[in-house]
């Protein structure tokens, strides 16, 4: 079954390459579409395609198409080339893939596509054929959606075949042999029958002048030797001695620093600033006035930010200078009740249905807005020339960053340059470009020399794009033997897609339904004969972006914690109530089936302690999650253990799935306990890490993964992990002291960790 | 001119008294491994030691540390990795990898202070904050350097 899925999805990355080389969705113009990578070589080095570059020592360098953040995208991707050129992984070295449409990320877009297109169920739909020409032809590099592996499978794998059949061929023409009689072995090619055979370093000049093979036959799954196999990190080492480099690193002759003061409410403006105040305090060089804030240019980054909190600046706080919070809970609140929803799912008639049952279930469930709150701060450093920049920024799309550094300097479009560095974190805030315009108007102001801007944890938690907050009211009904026949969901909130388009790509359109609002809400998998799920979308001056799993951050906690209270009422086990309107699917009952086993589900549990189940897909994955918790009448808490299922389809490398199956858990409950971003007067409240807290040692639970691949298309890896936890958490606490949580964060209804 | 002495090395500089450590150590020194996480001593991303003890370093200024013996990431190990860090490989504990400089140090200092800490000992003593949640896998990787190093 694994093997059918991935020929599907080589058909469709083939179809769309046509007869060119595999390695890339290339544009219709001249250019090879080696040549971003081909311009990176030393000498004696030879980009044989977009991905493989082979030296005459013969040294092998991938190019990565995705942003390296954490979740071992250089190892996966790097394993799927070494895999079908018979290289060692040990000793290939990886780099940041330049930037060129040839490595756009056309999996993203397409996983925008509306819910009815069947690309989500892993098939080859018009609909998606047609995105993944529009996601070529605007070449944006993107890592996000938890598309890296799903996006660059196919290219990776080709060009590591490519590769090889074009170092065969260059051997077979040295020795006058037949190619199908040489083969590729251990970084070296084999004559069959004879002891003869050249390293890839010996052949690598000659490969290059062959022509690109139109015939790159992929290993059988049972060849395999890497994907599949746990493989260990390849960045890991440099990440425990200090020596990896991330933005903040960049270190540049004659390099100055920058720290910013912003403007606190939404849409301020600078209304004065007075320069002369800090002109004499050592090592300030420049003040810088921009539209949202000031900057100081200074010799080290301690005397800018020391400057720049001296700065006497006033600002014009504009028309959101009263918003608060609580006040955007009430315009939801009013949308729910009388605003206008835009239906995403209608089945059966869910007015007559609610109207008659005798059983009604009702409820509203909450949730804030969240930071994403990397653990490196926004940075990025500008070299601004008379008509060139130069960027060096942990992103998450250098193609967006190269845009607005262009934009923003004014410069020809081929002038610009971007360096992509380890990214301390990205989770969906290094998608915007915000600093990159920041740093690169910064640096307008002293051309020549390269400026570093750092964001101060409070600029960082004060001045997100921020997970929307969103309100859900549900109503239900259930059958007399406890199967829900009426579901009724409607949900109000900004839209991410809006905002973000809003700020980076205005000629994109807006005003559009948005799957980020109700994706996990519209889709979800139970059998319910009337359902209706809409979405009232309630604009906010609160920027809002993309935060790691996205709408499904919510809808996750939303659905399936009225999923219990439904199994509640139905005096059902939650599990079994759970698969009981599940039988259509075998991969969900699969999944939800050895998670009830490996939980223990039907194990006692002592006093005080309860668990709780939940079951959410999202990115093309299925977590179930079980938490089990401890809690007192006094609402004192600890989650002590949480065990997660997941099917993600065909693995690269284990070992990195349950690493992010355990960061996205910590992620989603890191919320569920604390996260909270409030407004007052305009005004961010929480500005760092002791106001808006983050899950320890002392608070993390023990975390058991088992991957449970059903032969379904492949899913992310990043985001999946986040949904369920809350729910499970929540679900938990009822069973332990019977008291229903529909709020978060927890810590706001006196939970205390 | 303040004269430090840093991973072994005398270094003088020229910096106001009250500049934290940190900034000195990145800016001045350029030892970029330490890492700025908060600037409050909330995170533990800038943790050092400071004549064996773990000090962060983001709120600590730099004249205090005049007569001390500093040691940051690039110090920790004359050759080779030790047995913290080889832990950290071998339990595949970063993601990002941003905290793990800071976390390292932490847990070197404790691991001098306390060579077998039960759970409960690393609850108390390692507070630092990974956004990543790579916590389970840092529990794990305390204990196989502490039973590394007890063997060794």
């Amino acid at each position: 079954m694994a093997n059918l899925i991935s020929r599907r999805n080589f058909l469709i990355a083939g179809a769309l390459v046509g007869g060119g080389i595999a390695v890339g969705y290339g544009l219709a113009d001249d250019k090879p579409t080696n040549a971003s990578f081909a311009a990176t070589t030393d000498q004696g080095e030879f980009a044989l395609n977009a991905y493989v570059k082979i030296s005459k020592q013969g040294d092998v360098s991938i190019a990565i198409p995705h942003s390296e953040m954490g979740q071992g995208i250089y190892t996966a991707l790097a394993m799927l080339v070494a895999e079908e050129l018979e290289v060692d992984l040990a000793l290939v070295r990886v780099e940041a893939a330049p930037v060129d449409p040839v490595y756009a990320n056309v999996v993203a877009l397409m996983d925008t596509l509306p819910f009815s297109d069947g690309h989500h169920r892993g098939e080859a739909t018009i609909g998606a054929w047609g995105m993944q020409k529009l996601g070529g032809l605007l070449g944006v590099q993107a890592t996000g959606g938890s598309t890296s592996v799903r996006n660059s499978w196919s290219p990776m794998q080709q060009a590591g075949a490519t590769a090889r059949e074009m170092l065969i061929r260059a051997a077979a023409d040295m020795w006058g042999v037949p190619a199908s009689d040489c083969r590729a072995k251990e970084g070296r090619i084999v004559f069959k029958g004879d002891n003869k055979s050249a390293s890839y370093g010996e052949l690598v000049e000659r490969a290059s002048r062959q022509a690109l093979p139109t015939e790159r036959p992929l290993k059988p799954a049972s060849e395999r030797k890497l994907i599949g196999q746990s493989q260990e990190r390849l960045d890991i080492p440099a990440k425990v001695n200090g020596t990896a480099g991330f933005g903040v690193d960049v270190e540049l002759p004659d390099m100055a620093y920058a720290a910013v003061k912003l403007c606190p409410v939404f849409g301020g403006t600078v209304a004065s600033v007075d320069e002369k105040a800090v002109r004499v305090m050592p090592g300030v060089i420049k003040t810088v006035r921009f539209d949202t804030g000031v900057a100081v240019i200074a010799d080290s980054f301690w005397r800018a930010k020391k400057a720049v909190e001296a700065l006497p600046v006033t600002f014009n706080e504009g028309e959101h200078a009263d918003l608060s919070s609580d006040g955007i809970f009430e315009l939801f609140s009013d949308a729910l009740q009388s605003g206008d929803p835009r239906g995403y799912t209608e089945e059966g008639d869910i007015e007559a249905e609610l109207n008659n049952a005798s059983t009604v279930l009702s409820a509203r469930y909450k949730a804030p807005f969240l930071a994403h709150a990397c653990m490196e701060p926004m940075n990025c450093t500008a070299l601004v020339g008379d008509n060139d920049v130069e960027i060096w920024v942990p992103n998450q799309s250098p193609t967006l960053a190269a845009w607005f550094a262009e934009k923003t300097a004014d410069v020809p479009a081929e002038n610009v340059k971007v360096h992509t560095t380890y990214l301390g974190g990205g989770f969906g805030r290094r998608v915007e470009v915000d600093y990159v315009v920041m740093a690169v108007t910064i640096a307008k102001a002293l051309r020549g020399r390269p400026v570093k801007l750092i964001w101060t944890r409070e600029n960082d938690i004060q001045h997100d794009m921020y997970r929307p907050a969103a309100l859900a009211d549900f109503k239900a009904s259930l059958s007399e033997d406890g199967q829900i026949n009426g579901w009724h969901n409607r949900l109000a909130g900004p839209s991410v897609t809006r905002s973000f388009t809003e700020r980076l790509l205005p000629w994109a359109g807006a005003d559009m339904p948005d799957n980020t609002a109700v994706e996990g809400a519209a889709d979800i998998p139970y059998k319910l004969p009337h359902k209706l799920i809409e979405q009232v979308p309630v604009p906010t001056p609160v920027p809002v972006g993309y935060w790691r799993s996205v709408g499904h951050s919510f809808t996750g906690f939303f659905t399936e914690g009225f999923m219990d209270e439904l199994a509640v009422a139905a005096n059902k086990d939650p599990v079994d109530f759970r698969l009981a309107h599940l039988k259509e699917h075998a991969d969900f009952t699969s999944v939800l089936t050895r998670l009830k086993k490996l939980s223990g589900w039907e194990e006692e549990l002592p006093a005080g302690t309860g668990r709780g189940v939940a079951l959410h897909e999202s990115f093309g994955s299925i977590v179930g999650q079980v938490a089990e918790v401890t809690v007192n009448a006094d609402k004192e808490l600890s989650v002590d253990k949480v065990y997660c299922v997941i099917d993600c389809g065909e693995v690269v490398n284990p070992d990195t799935v349950m690493a992010q199956m355990e960061s996205g858990i910590i992620f989603g409950l890191t919320a569920a306990l604390y996260g909270e971003i409030t407004l007052e007067e305009g005004r961010v409240t929480q500005s760092n890490f002791p106001d808006y807290e983050m899950i320890k040692l002392f608070s993390c639970p023990e975390i058991v993964v088992e991957l449970a691949p059903s032969g379904r298309p492949m899913g992310g890896v990043g985001e999946p992990g986040t949904p369920p936890i809350a729910a499970a958490v929540v679900n938990a606490i009822y069973d332990a002291i019977q008291v229903r949580v529909r709020e978060l964060p927890l810590s706001n209804g006196d939970f205390s960790v | 001119m303040l004269t430090l002495t840093i991973n072994g090395e005398t270094r003088q500089v020229d910096v106001e008294d009250d500049t934290p450590l940190l900034w000195v150590i990145r800016d001045t020194l350029k030892l970029p491994g330490t890492k700025f996480g908060c600037g409050v001593s909330a995170c533990g991303a800038c943790t050092v030691h400071i004549d064996g003890e773990p000090v962060r370093s983001c709120s600590f200024d730099v004249k205090d540390a005049v007569g001390s013996d500093i040691t940051t990431i690039e110090g920790l190990s004359k050759n080779g990795l030790t047995p913290v860090q080889q832990a950290w490989i071998s339990e595949q504990v970063p993601q990002c990898g941003y905290c793990q400089s800071g976390m390292i140090m932490a847990v070197s200092a404790l691991l001098k202070e306390n060579p077998s800490p039960t759970d409960q000992d690393i609850d108390d003593t390692i507070t630092n904050v990974c956004r990543c949640g790579s916590y389970p896998r840092i529990r794990k990787a305390i204990h196989a350097a502490a039973k590394q190093q007890a063997e060794a």
